[in-house]
C-alpha cells in the first residue's frame, strides 16, 4: 500500500480527494433513494395509506422505478424559456447541495485529532452558511427562466421567505460559534465530547445557558424548514395557489435535480443541527478513556459514524413528520415569524451567550 | 499547481466581468455578476484570506446579488434602447479608464517590488479570522463601530422616507387573534319557534 503510494507521487493527495468526493456522492445517492421512500412512508402512515409498496419488498426500491421513469422521459422545454438558464438552474442547484458536503466531517479520524471529512475548513460553519444561501439562486432562476406566471411567483416568494430566514440562522450560528470559539466543524463537534449533558442543544457545562441554547436548536429546526423550502413552509411550491411554484414547467431529468437537491438540503440542513446541537458524531453516553483505548481505533470511527447517522436519521423522521401534521402557513405569517419573533430572540439570544462567556469563561 | 488555479479563476473574474457589461439580457448581466464575485471569492481562499472569501460570499453573492436580481427581473428594463446613444459617452469612458490605469499603475510603481510570496493572510494569529477580528476590535474599534451606526442611520433613513401612515387599512392584532376563545366569539341562542331573534 504505501509503495503503491510512493509511486504516486504528487498525484496521490489529488486521486485522494477524487475517490473521497466518488465514496460522499454514492453513499448520500443511495440514502438519498431510501430517505425518500421513508418520507413518503412516514407520510402515508399518518395519513393511515401504505404508501409506495409495489416496487421491490415493501416498496423499496420505488426511488429507483422513479429515478429510470425520470431518466428515459423527454425534457420539454417551454416555448418563450430562457433555455440556457431554464437547464442552469437544476443544475446549480444540485451541484452546490452537493458541494457543501465537502466540510461536513462525519466520524472520527482513526488518528487522533482528525477526522472523517474531504476538507477541514477553519471556516467550515461559514462555508456550510455561504454555500445554503446560495441555494435560492437555483429557485430564482428556474422560476425567471421559465417564463410563466405560477413559476415567477414561486420564485419571488422563495427568495424573500429564504433571505428572511438566514438572518436567524446566521444569529443561531454565532451563538455556537461563541460557546466553541472555533469555526472548524471538528472543533465544534469536539467540543460536545463526553456525553448528552455536554451537547449544544442541553450544554449542562454551561449550566444556565440551557434556557438559550435549547430554544436556539428549535428556532434553527423551525429556520431549517423554511430554507429548505418544507411544509409547514412551502409556499414556493403551494399546490393549492401557484400549482407547484417554480417547478411547473419542469419535468424528466431537470425536475429530478431539483428533486435530488432539495432532498439533499434537507440531510445537510440535519447534519448542521447534528454538529451544531447534537454531539456530531459522540454517543449519547460517554466511554471512559480505558475502554475506548481497548478498541481499535477503526471501529471508534464507525460507531461515530453510526451515531451521526443515526442523529441525522432522527432529524430527518422530524421533519417527515413536520409534513405530515402541520398546516401551512401564510405568507404574512411566516413573514412576522422570521422578522418579528425569530430574528429579536435569536439577536437577543447571541447577546446572553456573548455576555456569558465574556464574564463567566466557557467550560468545556 | 496555485499558479494553475490562480490563472484559471483570475481568467474566469475577468471574462464574467466583461460579460456584465456585454450581455445583452439585464438579467444574464447579473447572473454574470454574481459569476465575477463567486470567483473572486476563490482567489481570496487562494492566498490564504478564507474569512474573507466566505463573507464576500455570503454578503454579496447570498443577499446583495440576489436583490440586484430580484430589481432587475421586476422592472423589465429595455437594454437595447438604453445602449442607443451609449456610443456618445465613450470620451468619458475613456478618460475615467485612463485615470484607474494612471493609478493602478502609481501604486504599482509607489509599493515598489511586489512580493507576492511573503504575502501574509494571518499575521500575528492562527487563523485569518482570528487576525481580522484582533485588527477590528482593537486598533479600528471606534471606526468600525462609527460604520455600523452610519449603516443604521442610513436604515432608519430608508423606512422613515418610505414608511406612509395610510388611515383606512385594516392591520392584524395577532395577539388578539391568538388569544380568542369560544365564548367570546360565539353566543348561543335558544329561539322559540315562530318568533325569530
Amino acid at each position: 500500500m504505501s509503495n503503491a503510494i510512493e509511486s504516486l507521487g504528487s498525484l496521490w493527495g489529488p486521486l485522494l480527494v477524487l475517490g473521497q468526493i466518488g465514496l460522499f456522492t454514492l453513499v448520500l445517492l443511495l440514502s438519498i433513494a431510501f430517505l425518500l421512500l421513508l418520507d413518503r412512508k412516514i407520510w402515508a402512515g399518518v395519513m393511515m395509506r401504505k404508501g409506495p409498496n409495489v416496487v421491490g419488498p415493501f416498496g423499496l426500491l420505488q426511488s429507483f422505478a422513479d429515478f429510470g421513469k425520470f431518466l428515459l422521459k423527454e425534457i420539454v422545454i417551454p416555448a418563450g424559456a430562457n433555455k440556457f438558464v431554464f437547464i442552469f438552474a437544476p443544475i446549480l442547484t444540485c451541484t452546490l447541495a452537493f458541494a457543501a458536503w465537502a466540510a461536513i466531517p462525519v466520524a472520527p479520524g482513526i488518528e487522533d485529532g482528525t477526522s472523517w471529512v474531504i476538507s477541514d475548513l477553519n471556516v467550515g460553519v461559514l462555508y456550510l452558511f455561504a454555500i445554503s444561501s446560495l441555494g435560492v439562486y437555483g429557485i430564482i432562476m428556474g422560476g425567471w427562466a421559465s417564463n410563466s406566471k405560477y413559476p415567477f411567483l414561486g420564485a419571488l416568494r422563495s427568495a424573500a421567505q429564504m433571505v428572511s430566514y438566514e438572518v436567524s440562522i446566521g444569529f443561531v450560528i454565532i451563538t455556537v460559534i461563541l460557546l466553541v470559539g472555533s469555526m472548524n466543524l471538528s472543533d465544534i463537534v469536539n467540543n460536545q465530547a463526553g456525553g448528552l449533558q455536554n451537547w449544544h442543544a442541553f450544554s449542562f457545562q454551561n449550566f444556565p445557558l440551557i434556557v438559550v441554547m435549547f430554544p436556539m436548536f428549535v428556532i434553527f429546526f423551525i429556520s431549517a424548514l423554511a430554507e429548505t423550502n418544507r411544509p409547514p413552509f412551502d409556499l414556493p411550491e403551494a399546490e393549492s395557489e401557484l400549482v407547484a411554484g417554480y417547478q411547473v414547467e419542469y419535468g424528466s431529468t431537470p425536475y429530478l435535480l431539483f428533486m435530488l437537491g432539495e432532498y439533499l438540503n434537507i440531510v445537510l440542513m440535519c447534519a448542521m443541527m447534528t454538529i451544531l446541537f447534537l454531539g456530531g458524531w459522540h454517543g449519547p453516553v460517554a466511554i471512559g478513556a480505558n475502554a475506548a483505548g481497548a478498541m481499535p481505533p477503526l471501529l471508534l470511527s464507525l460507531a461515530g459514524l453510526f451515531w451521526f447517522m443515526l442523529k441525522i436519521l432522527f432529524l430527518f423522521f422530524l421533519f417527515a413528520m413536520v409534513k405530515a401534521i402541520v398546516p401551512r402557513y401564510r405568507y404574512d405569517q411566516l413573514m412576522r415569524l422570521g422578522w418579528k419573533i425569530f430574528l429579536p430572540t435569536s439577536l437577543a439570544a447571541v447577546l446572553v451567550v456573548a455576555g456569558y462567556v465574556t464574564y463567566f469563561g466557557v467550560q468545556s | 499547481m496555485a499558479l494553475i488555479a490562480f490563472g484559471l479563476i483570475a481568467a474566469v473574474v475577468i471574462l464574467s466581468a466583461l460579460f456584465v457589461i456585454a450581455a445583452r439580457n439585464p438579467v444574464h448581466s447579473v447572473l454574470w455578476l454574481i459569476l465575477a464575485f463567486f470567483s473572486s471569492a476563490g482567489l481570496m481562499v487562494l492566498i490564504g484570506a478564507e474569512f474573507l472569501a466566505m463573507l464576500l460570499i455570503v454578503v454579496y453573492v447570498g443577499a446583495v446579488a440576489v436583490l440586484f436580481l430580484f430589481v432587475v427581473m421586476m422592472l423589465d428594463v429595455d437594454f437595447v434602447e438604453l445602449k442607443q446613444g451609449s456610443l456618445g459617452y465613450w470620451p468619458f469612458a475613456l478618460l475615467i479608464g485612463v485615470i484607474l490605469v494612471a493609478e493602478l499603475a502609481l501604486v504599482w510603481s509607489a509599493s515598489g517590488s511586489l512580493n507576492f510570496d511573503a504575502f501574509d493572510p494571518s499575521p500575528g494569529a492562527e487563523t485569518n479570522t482570528e487576525a481580522i477580528g484582533a485588527v477590528m476590535y482593537t486598533q479600528y474599534l471606534l471606526l468600525f463601530q462609527l460604520a455600523g451606526m452610519i449603516l443604521l442611520v442610513a436604515m432608519i433613513g430608508a423606512i422613515v422616507l418610505t414608511l406612509r401612515h395610510r388611515p383606512n387599512v385594516k392591520r392584524q392584532n395577532v395577539s388578539a387573534q391568538t388569544g380568542r376563545r369560544r365564548a367570546d366569539a360565539t353566543e348561543l341562542k335558544d329561539p322559540a319557534p315562530g318568533q325569530g331573534i
